[in-house]
């Protein structure tokens, strides 16, 4: 049951977006984030969204796979869709009592769900093709200018790339203590909220012991080995940027401003 | 009579998704009442699913298990009572205490059956006499114990439940060889003493060849072996093909008799091989 969650979504693969350099990815697909929102009529939404898509489907993933992302936040996207539905000026299409649709509430639902959707799909494509330890790694190098305000950023990342480390060892510590005490007959599937709530006990306390422990065990095997936090501290792997990243660049760039170029151009809808 | 009846066992995990994986296939065999059944196989050769599909923790993809003739998930909801019967110690169990004290975690499998206090009371202490648990510790928090003693406290939490069947996952994995030991006699008095079925997976053919009285042998999902003790030992180069061994002293028997020594082959324990030696060469005087 809870080995079907999956938290550590990295799927390898030798697309160019696979091998684009994890710093150019998360600053492109950041701005391309913000782009989404930048857009103020149909045809930016069009550009944007279908740069988007070229995206996705280069990373060579299945559309499928990007759609099931889609999944845990339906009821948000439904949501918020049909609230926007009713939030809005212009003619009005459809009236009973105080709740009216216009058209300028259809548009608006229109772009809530599609810069939603798009949003998702992107984060999706940073976790799909970037393996945790290059994007906490392009992260730090990101975030390190940081340090000149004392910021610690080496020690974050490198909290980071454990934590997401640990998850799947967690998630199976987990499953193997919630047999163990099922076993023992801990009923964790029937009864009321409250009766659930305490039936983890018997599964939270030995989990959190057991990571305390590993956390003590991993910090005296990293002292072990000399660790002491990222001074001087060398790479095994260096980023270097490619002729894919700046070709990346170049066409992003592109892009957005024709972003720009129409929402200065054609009447914003929204 | 049977206890448990295994029919065609067939597991998969996530099946359905790409990551397809068969742990279990066509596996069938039954276990009588009152025996002690060692389990052996390699890493990964599914003794760890099987043993977790008799208790209904897993639940087979095809075929049947049968506790005392009747099917375990011909009622899925009632689950829980075949567990409560089936008694399963983990790999490791010293990781599943929670309890504030040893008493109560011992006597959270009772409570949870929804037994009275008085029963309870009695079945924590018959349990923790059964593993040498001390009174005195039962007050104690399980986590100012030592090693040793949390992984008794742990089976004496699954032996306080009564179960029929008594199944241990490895239960001298990473204990001394004194805590072993003891730990071993311990379950075969328990087993003699309460005369129910106990199933042992282990990876020490020493231990095994020391208490059970039948051996499966298990390899890559399939029963490659369900035989007495003696017969699977003598049968060496068989275990050796599915990557196992004999136990030592047998190996060192069967290495005499090839250099015409007359000892039995078949030898399960360092005591035994000794006799035999000594008889063999008090004969040649």
């Amino acid at each position: 049951m809870v080995r079907d969650i999956t938290l550590g979504q990295y799927m390898p693969g030798k697309s160019v977006i696979h091998r684009m350099d994890a710093r150019a990815k998360i600053i492109l697909l950041l701005m391309l984030l913000v782009f989404i929102f930048v857009c103020r009529n149909f045809i930016s939404l069009a550009t944007i969204s279908l740069f988007s898509l070229i995206i996705i489907l280069m990373t060579g993933i299945s559309l499928v796979k990007y759609l099931k992302s889609l999944k845990f936040i339906l009821v948000i996207i439904i949501f918020t869709g049909i609230l926007n539905l009713f939030y809005g000026s212009g003619d009005i299409i459809w009236q009973w009592q105080f709740l009216k649709i216009t058209w300028g509430g259809v548009n608006n639902a229109i772009f809530t769900i599609i810069r939603i959707s798009v949003m998702m799909m992107i984060g999706s494509v940073l976790t799909y093709t970037t393996s945790p330890t290059d994007l906490t790694d392009g992260l730090e190098r990101i975030m390190k200018p940081l340090g000149l305000l004392h910021v610690r950023v080496h020690e974050i990342a490198m909290m980071m790339t454990i934590a997401l480390r640990f998850i799947p060892v967690l998630l199976e510590e987990t499953d193997k203590i919630m047999n163990a005490q099922k076993a023992r007959g801990a009923d964790m599937e029937n009864g009321n909220i409250f009766r659930r709530v305490k039936a983890l006990v018997p599964v939270l306390i030995p989990l959190l012991i057991s990571a305390f422990r590993r956390a003590g065990d991993l910090a005296m095997a990293m002292e072990c080995r000399c660790y002491n936090g990222g001074k001087g501290r060398t790479r095994m792997k260096i980023m270097s940027l490619s002729i894919i990243d700046i070709f990346a660049v170049i066409v992003s760039f592109l892009i957005f401003g024709a972003v720009i170029y129409s929402n200065l151009v054609y009447p914003a809808v929204i | 009579m049977s206890v448990i009846r295994a029919e065609n066992i067939k597991f998969t995990y996530g099946s359905g998704t790409s990551l397809e994986k068969n742990a279990l296939d066509d596996v069938s065999l039954e276990i009588n009442e009152g025996e002690l059944v060692g389990i052996i196989g390699h890493t990964g050769s599914g003794k760890s699913t099987f043993v977790q599909l008799l208790n209904g923790l897993l639940r087979p993809t095809e075929g049947k298990i049968y506790f005392n003739g009747r099917d375990i998930w011909e009622k899925p909801k009632r689950i829980r009572e075949i567990r409560f019967k089936v008694g399963m110690v983990f790999q490791y169990p010293e990781y599943q205490l929670f309890e504030e004290t040893v008493y109560k975690d011992i006597a959270f499998g009772p409570k949870n059956m929804g037994l009275d206090e008085a029963e309870i009371y009695k079945r924590v202490h018959s349990a923790a006499e059964f593993t040498g648990i001390d009174e005195k510790l039962l007050e104690c928090s399980p986590f100012e114990l030592s090693g040793g003693e949390k992984r008794r406290a742990a089976i004496a939490g699954v032996i306080s439940m009564d179960p029929d069947v008594l199944i241990l996952d490895e239960p001298t994995a990473g204990l001394d060889p004194l805590g072993r030991d003891a730990l071993l006699c311990r379950i075969a008095d328990y087993h003699k003493i309460r005369n129910n079925t106990v199933l042992l997976v282990s990876h020490s053919m020493e231990d095994i060849a020391r208490i059970a009285d039948r051996i499966l042998v298990m390899s890559h999902g399939r029963k490659v072996m369900f035989d007495t003790t003696k017969n699977v030992f003598s049968n060496g180069d068989e275990l050796e093909k599915v990557g196992l061994r004999v136990p030592q002293i047998t190996k060192i028997m069967q290495l005499l008799r090839k250099e015409g020594m007359d000892v039995d082959p078949s030898t399960l324990t360092v005591d035994q091989g000794f006799n035999e030696i000594l008889s063999c060469l008090s004969k040649h005087k």
